[in-house]
């Protein structure tokens, strides 16, 4: 499957060229870049792995860049790993653009599991395949 | 126009008989609006020989403190402070015989947190008067003392953002078509193909609610079924707006509870069912952590015409007042009506903390917030892939599209159509953030993407001459001027 989270996840996978462009529209606005890396995709899991701090106070997106790919190198075979914008203004102090800037070379999706309750009513769960190996040893065989 | 009158007062003013309501003290041109007051302006359209300054003063206090005579039982009240005040009487600009009036009302009129008691005050028996021909609501200024009486939304877009974690574009979403006649089982196919296609949300139209052919339970069990296997599909959050509108409260509570045990992140309510009933779903909402979609079912019947009913930006207000988190206002590019300048002063009052006075969109006063959380506008009618860059233009990011046709009618079916907007909405967000010029080079990003995503190829190709250009019925008085208005 291809996980679809992130505002670019139905384009190309971005190339640096294109995310260098997007994290330079974030800091022209004023907003702080952070990089994030999980290997648990489930929709709800909010809090993925920070890499370091938001960049609060960087220029270029060079700087946001060199960052990415050191992530990368330690994550990029085994993780996603999703460059987001933070907006600190008032009114919205919260995220204001977040997107995938990879992908583990395989995505094996998630599990549907359905538990049948009374009156034909079914209680859902999404069960991300890669969660059932240890956290750091998914996405490898 | 004989604003010189002066209000009786004393022994003069209680004499038993009828008065003019501007010498009742109804009209007050020196009166400075305090703060605190409501101001609300009206167009008045008086009978053929009825003065208006007379008129405007009539509507100040029929919908206040007045009946047709005078009465002795005034003088056992602060009569002065909770009669209305028409203070302001400007002819409308290039229309002979209709009038501005600007009418301050004092806050003690008013029930703490209630829409429906401001309603039943500001329009309650007014628009029947006899000596006006038409009247219309067109703005009110709500004062900070007012406003935080109210919760307000139940979620925000800040908060719907985060909790559906989707950022940095408009929202998806798509009308189940056809709107009646569907079983709940081919229903909730339709909401998975478009969900699994790439939309956000689904919704149900505003008169789906329990008919012959599908029972709501039915309808939120599929919805749901479908609506958990497109999240499981895509790894995304997904929803589906599902109409709790109903013939009581105790039913409405009855499906909302239902669509909460389901799991459903959003339900809907019309906006036929009132205000009592939006407000009591709002805080619901509140209650339990979900999303409150408003469809403005029946507006047009009084926000169209602009000679006499209610603007839809009162109603905008009044809905951001009791609280719904979407509110359908407008698309400016579709089937529906709607001109630019003013459904631009729409979208400011849904979605800014402090909207200033812009009588070019309508808006005839500032009016703070003061943090009241805001509503996502929806648009939603006849729009479709090939109008992505128009749509961004004119509606900006915090909105959700609604291709209902334009998804569900794609010649490769339901998730072709899906696709086909989700890849133009975000190469036109990547264009867009790359500095490129949408409104010029908007059929060519088009263009661009459509050479590898053949469902976008086929929506612009089946949809390419498709647009609704008629003149628009509610459009502002004020055209824009290099000068200052004041």
């Amino acid at each position: 499957m291809r996980l679809t989270q992130g505002t670019f996840s139905f384009l190309p996978d971005l190339t640096d060229e294109q995310i260098a462009k997007q994290a330079q529209y974030a800091i022209d606005k004023g907003w702080a870049v952070n990089i994030e890396f999980t290997d648990d995709p489930h929709p709800r899991n909010t809090y993925w792995e920070m890499w370091g701090l938001p960049m609060f106070d960087i220029k270029d997106a060079a700087a946001a860049m060199t960052e990415l790919n050191a992530c990368r190198k330690v994550y990029g075979d085994r993780c996603y790993i999703r460059l987001s914008a933070f907006d600190s203004s008032h009114g919205c102090e919260s995220v204001k653009l977040s997107f995938l800037v990879n992908r583990p070379k395989d995505e094996p999706g998630f599990m549907l599991e359905r538990q049948e309750r009374g009156g034909r009513a079914i209680a859902y769960t999404t069960h991300a395949y890669a969660t059932d190996k240890p956290e750091g040893s998914r996405y490898h065989d | 126009m004989d604003d010189k009158a002066k209000p009786v007062t004393g022994r003069e003013r209680y004499r038993p008989g009828v008065m003019e309501y501007r010498r009742m003290g109804y009209w007050q041109p020196d009166y400075e609006p305090k703060d605190t007051d409501i101001i609300a302006l009206f167009r008045v359209t008086p009978q053929d020989g009825v003065d208006p300054v007379e008129a405007a003063a009539a509507v100040g206090g029929e919908s206040s403190t007045a009946t047709w005579t005078v009465v002795w039982t005034d003088r056992l009240t602060a009569c002065e402070k909770y009669r209305a005040k028409c203070y302001r009487v400007d002819p409308v600009p290039g229309s002979p015989g209709s009038y501005f009036a600007h009418i301050a009302y004092d806050l003690d009129l008013f029930e703490p947190g209630s829409v429906v008691n401001l309603t039943a005050s500001i329009i309650g028996n007014v628009f029947g008067f006899k000596p006006l021909k038409a009247l219309r609501l067109e703005d009110m200024r709500l004062p900070v003392a007012y406003v935080k009486t109210f919760d307000g939304p139940a979620t925000g877009i800040v908060v719907e953002r985060e909790r559906l974690d989707k950022f940095g574009r408009p929202l998806l979403g798509a009308t189940v078509k056809p709107k009646l006649g569907l079983s709940g089982r081919n229903y909730g196919r339709v909401v998975y193909e478009a969900l699994k296609g790439g939309l956000d949300f689904t919704k149900d139209d505003e008169n789906i609610n329990s008919q012959p052919f599908m029972h709501w339970r039915d309808r939120f069990l599929y919805c749901m079924e479908a609506v958990n296997k497109a999240q499981a599909a895509t790894g995304e959050v997904k929803g589906t707006y599902l109409n709790v509108s109903a013939a009581t409260m105790e039913d409405m509570y009855e499906r909302a509870a239902f669509a909460k045990e389901l799991g459903s992140v959003i339900v809907m309510i019309d906006l036929v069912v009132g205000w009592t009933a939006m407000q009591s779903m709002a805080k619901w909402c509140r209650r339990n952590d979900m999303i409150l979609h408003l469809h403005r079912a029946g507006h047009s019947t009084y926000t169209r015409q602009k000679a006499h009913g209610v603007s839809f930006r009162v109603i905008a207000k009044w809905a951001r007042l009791a609280g719904v988190d979407h509110v359908h206002a407008g698309t400016v590019v579709g089937k529906l009506e709607g001109d630019p300048a003013t459904i631009k002063g729409f979208y400011d009052v849904c979605r800014e903390d402090f909207v200033p006075k812009r009588l070019e969109n309508g808006i005839f006063f500032d009016q703070d917030w003061t943090s009241l959380k805001k509503m996502m506008p929806v648009a939603s009618g006849g729009i479709h892939a090939g109008q992505m860059h128009q749509l961004l233009d004119l509606l900006g990011e915090d909105v959700v599209l609604q291709f209902g046709g334009g998804t569900i009618g794609h010649p490769m079916g339901i998730a072709a159509g899906a696709t086909a907007n989700r890849v133009a909405l975000e190469a036109m967000i990547l264009a867009r953030n790359e500095g490129r010029n949408i409104v010029s080079e908007g059929p060519q990003i088009l263009a661009e993407a459509a050479k590898w995503c053949t469902p976008l190829q086929q929506a612009l190709e089946t949809w390419k001459d498709v647009t609704f250009n008629y003149a628009s019925t509610d459009t502002p008085d004020f055209v824009p001027t290099p000068l200052a208005a004041e």
